[in-house]
């Protein structure tokens, strides 16, 4: 029985340009079976909200290296349990300090993965979660 | 460049230990089945002059100094004076960059590198909805000539050479320098420096961009004619490699499609009514310094003879410093890691070196602690004082262009400018860089997955990432901007709008707004209005009504 590809919206939210580990990213997960959407650079919080929803994805992952994660990913999550898409996983990449992190999960920002992760990291993370492949 | 008998007899001897190298190679595997650099050239066990017997020394080496330039831009090179040791530097508020500036002046910091934050690169205000959680973040945030006046205080602009990473709006920070070195009794002719100005890269690699390529490539020569005659030490554009490498490109992609932009450029200026040899003597370039040792120091060397060509051949620029390449170098980036972050410190030097060895005119080196913040004050002074072990202590600035001649370098050499010259015709073919701006970036999509996946397999090794890790604390000593910053500079702002004479500043908006719709050149219209204090975010947004956005394509 064929199941259902696991799909993922990675997101780059705020005005931040470095999208070189959104790409390979979103590449790997693509390589790895699930089905995947890029949002592309500079995205409000609640655009990616909106794609989130109409692409009905199981994953949002983001990522931010500017420094404005601790505003930015939290302002996803909130807009997401406001449409009652709570469930949906979120994801966090990009230079975020050790110390932010506590707080980044406190606010529902389930795992958050920093510089020299391995893709197989985050691809074996997704699905684990997820339960599926 | 050698006799036909020498080559002849190296040919033989060569045969012979070919032989005796298979026949250890059987006995003993070498540690890889394949050399390859970045770029995918393959590298052979050794070198020999037969390797470089088309080379043909007056017309692709030369002398340094002159064309085609492959040994570097002055006769002398270093040992007239090292190259300028500039730090780019920028966070938080006007003040704490200030602060920073003098500090590295103090420790003998020879240039200026202004970082701004994204929503000035992006041309919006500080209190701008679009600015939320990004202010101050990854540079200093300028929203009128008020932060610019405090970010130079007490710097002596006739003294001190500045450059300015910024693209989009560079017409108008650049303005902005004009009017605070005026403050400071300062002429616009006196000013030295640099300002990016390059925005093909922009929609490539760096993602910093406003307008539409066509009212954007306006700005960039309006720029060009204004320093033409007024502000003749400038540095009009930096074409930018370096983003299009840290983006993932290969050494000869960044070559290609730096060089590609910078044609770009010329034809623009050329198309806008300019002489060639008016403007290109201000072209400067912008490059990476990654960690294939060799590659990057011939890559340099190539870029070099390249554009030296371009301009001659294809532009038919008379003036030799019209095909002058002329550049800064940062190390990369994006080879940093944040597990054992001291371990950066020897990448930065290795890297440091290649650009020196490779005739750099300016240096930024990166400090240990970036893969995990902003640098800290101690480590920025470590990645300065390397500069400084390689320029006054080692020797290697004592001879210009010390690997010329070595067969493997001149081989590299002569295969980046080949490998690149082809890139450039594949680009002429799609109509020129503004038009292949989504080839390139999938060229260089292509390789950043590669170099991604080379990792994960372990065929490329990153010292405590994949090999050699170890458990260590991450430092604690890491720069924290100010998380109040937007809101001081928000209050700035509300000052600003309650005291200056606001008749003025909308007066001068609508004539930016028209004469934005007409060929006249924009900058003594910038300059007006920031000396009247009018914001980045108005006048940008100004020229957003006129000349609309850019719009994005995805490329995955």
């Amino acid at each position: 029985m064929s199941e259902k590809p696991i799909r993922v919206l990675v997101a780059k939210p705020g005005l931040d340009g470095h999208d070189r580990g959104a790409k390979v990213i979103a590449q790997a997960l693509r390589d790895a079976g699930m089905e995947v959407i890029y949002t592309g650079l500079r995205q409000t919080p609640d655009q990616i909200v909106g794609a989130a929803l109409q692409e009905d994805v199981d994953v949002v992952a983001l990522s931010c290296l500017s420094g404005a994660h601790m505003y930015l990913f939290p302002a996803v999550v909130e807009g997401l349990r406001k449409q009652n898409a709570g469930d949906i996983l979120v994801l966090g990449g990009g230079i975020i300090p050790d110390e932010d992190i506590p707080e980044l999960k406190e606010k529902g920002i389930v795992e958050i993965f920093t510089p020299g992760t391995s893709t197989t990291e985050v691809i074996n993370y997704i699905r684990q979660k997820i339960g599926r492949s | 460049m050698f006799e036909k008998e020498t080559l002849e007899k190296i040919n033989v001897n060569k045969q012979k230990f070919n032989e005796k190298l298979s026949k250890l190679k059987e006995k003993r595997p070498e540690r890889q089945p394949e050399f390859v650099t970045d770029s995918g050239i393959e590298i052979n066990t050794v070198y020999t002059p037969e390797d470089i017997a088309q080379l043909d020394y007056d017309n692709d080496l030369g002398f340094p100094g002159g064309y085609p330039f492959t040994r570097g831009v002055q006769p002398n090179m270093y040992r007239g004076r090292l190259w300028t040791m500039r730090q780019y530097a920028g966070f938080g508020t006007a003040e704490e960059t200030n602060k920073r500036f003098r500090y590295l002046l103090e420790q003998g910091q020879t240039g200026l590198s202004v970082a701004f934050d994204l929503p000035t690169q992006i041309g919006y205000d500080s209190d701008d909805p679009l600015s939320m959680g990004e202010v101050g973040k990854v540079g200093v945030a300028i929203d009128s000539l008020l932060d610019m006046e405090t970010l130079f205080d007490q710097i002596p602009l006739d003294k001190v050479s500045t450059s300015m990473t910024i693209n989009s709006p560079a017409a108008i920070l650049l303005a902005m320098y004009i009017a605070v070195a005026e403050k400071q009794g300062v002429k616009q002719e006196q000013l030295k420096g640099t300002i990016q100005n390059d925005i093909i890269k922009e929609y490539i690699a760096r993602g910093t961009y406003i307008f539409p390529p066509e009212h954007s490539m306006r700005l960039i020569t309006d720029v060009f004619a204004y320093c033409a005659k007024y502000v003749p030490n400038w540095n009009t554009i930096s074409i930018s490699g370096y983003h299009i490498r840290e983006a993932g490109s290969t050494a000869v992609q960044e070559v290609a499609f730096t060089l590609a932009d910078g044609i770009a450029y010329v034809q623009a200026a050329i198309d806008a009514g300019l002489d060639v040899d008016a403007f290109a003597p201000r072209l400067s370039f912008f490059f990476n310094a990654h960690l294939n040792f060799f590659e990057e120091i011939a890559k340099f060397r190539a870029a070099r003879r390249l554009w030296a060509k371009i301009m001659k051949e294809r532009f038919g620029a008379k003036d030799p410093r019209s095909m002058m390449l002329r550049f800064h170098t940062q190390t990369a980036g994006c080879t940093l890691t944040a597990q054992q972050p001291d371990v950066n410190i020897m990448r930065v030097a290795f890297q440091a070196l290649s650009a020196v060895l490779g005739g750099t005119q300016s240096l930024h080196t990166n400090s240990r602690d970036e893969a995990l913040a902003l640098p800290s004050e101690s480590s920025v002074l470590i990645a300065l004082r390397t500069q400084q072990v390689i320029g006054y202590e080692i020797g290697v600035a004592d001879t210009v262009d010390p690997l010329a001649g070595s067969y493997f370098v001149e081989k590299l050499t002569d295969e980046i400018e080949r490998m690149a010259l082809e890139y450039i015709k594949k680009i002429d073919d799609l109509g020129g860089a503004p038009k292949a701006i989504n080839f390139m970036q999938r060229e260089i999509q292509n390789s950043a997955y590669k170099y991604q996946q080379d990792i994960e397999s372990g065929k490329k090794i990153v010292i405590g990432v994949n090999k050699f890790q170890l458990k260590t604390e991450r430092p604690k000593d890491l720069l924290k901007v100010d998380p109040e910053v937007g809101k001081r500079q928000e209050a700035k702002l509300a000052k600003l709008r309650a005291e200056r004479d606001n008749e003025k500043v909308q007066k001068i908006l609508q004539q930016i707004k028209e004469a934005a719709a007409t060929d006249d050149n924009l900058m003594p219209y910038f300059i007006e209005a920031v000396k009247n204090y009018a914001t980045l975010g108005e006048i940008c947004g100004v020229l957003r009504g006129v000349f609309g956005e850019y719009q994005q394509q995805i490329v995955f």
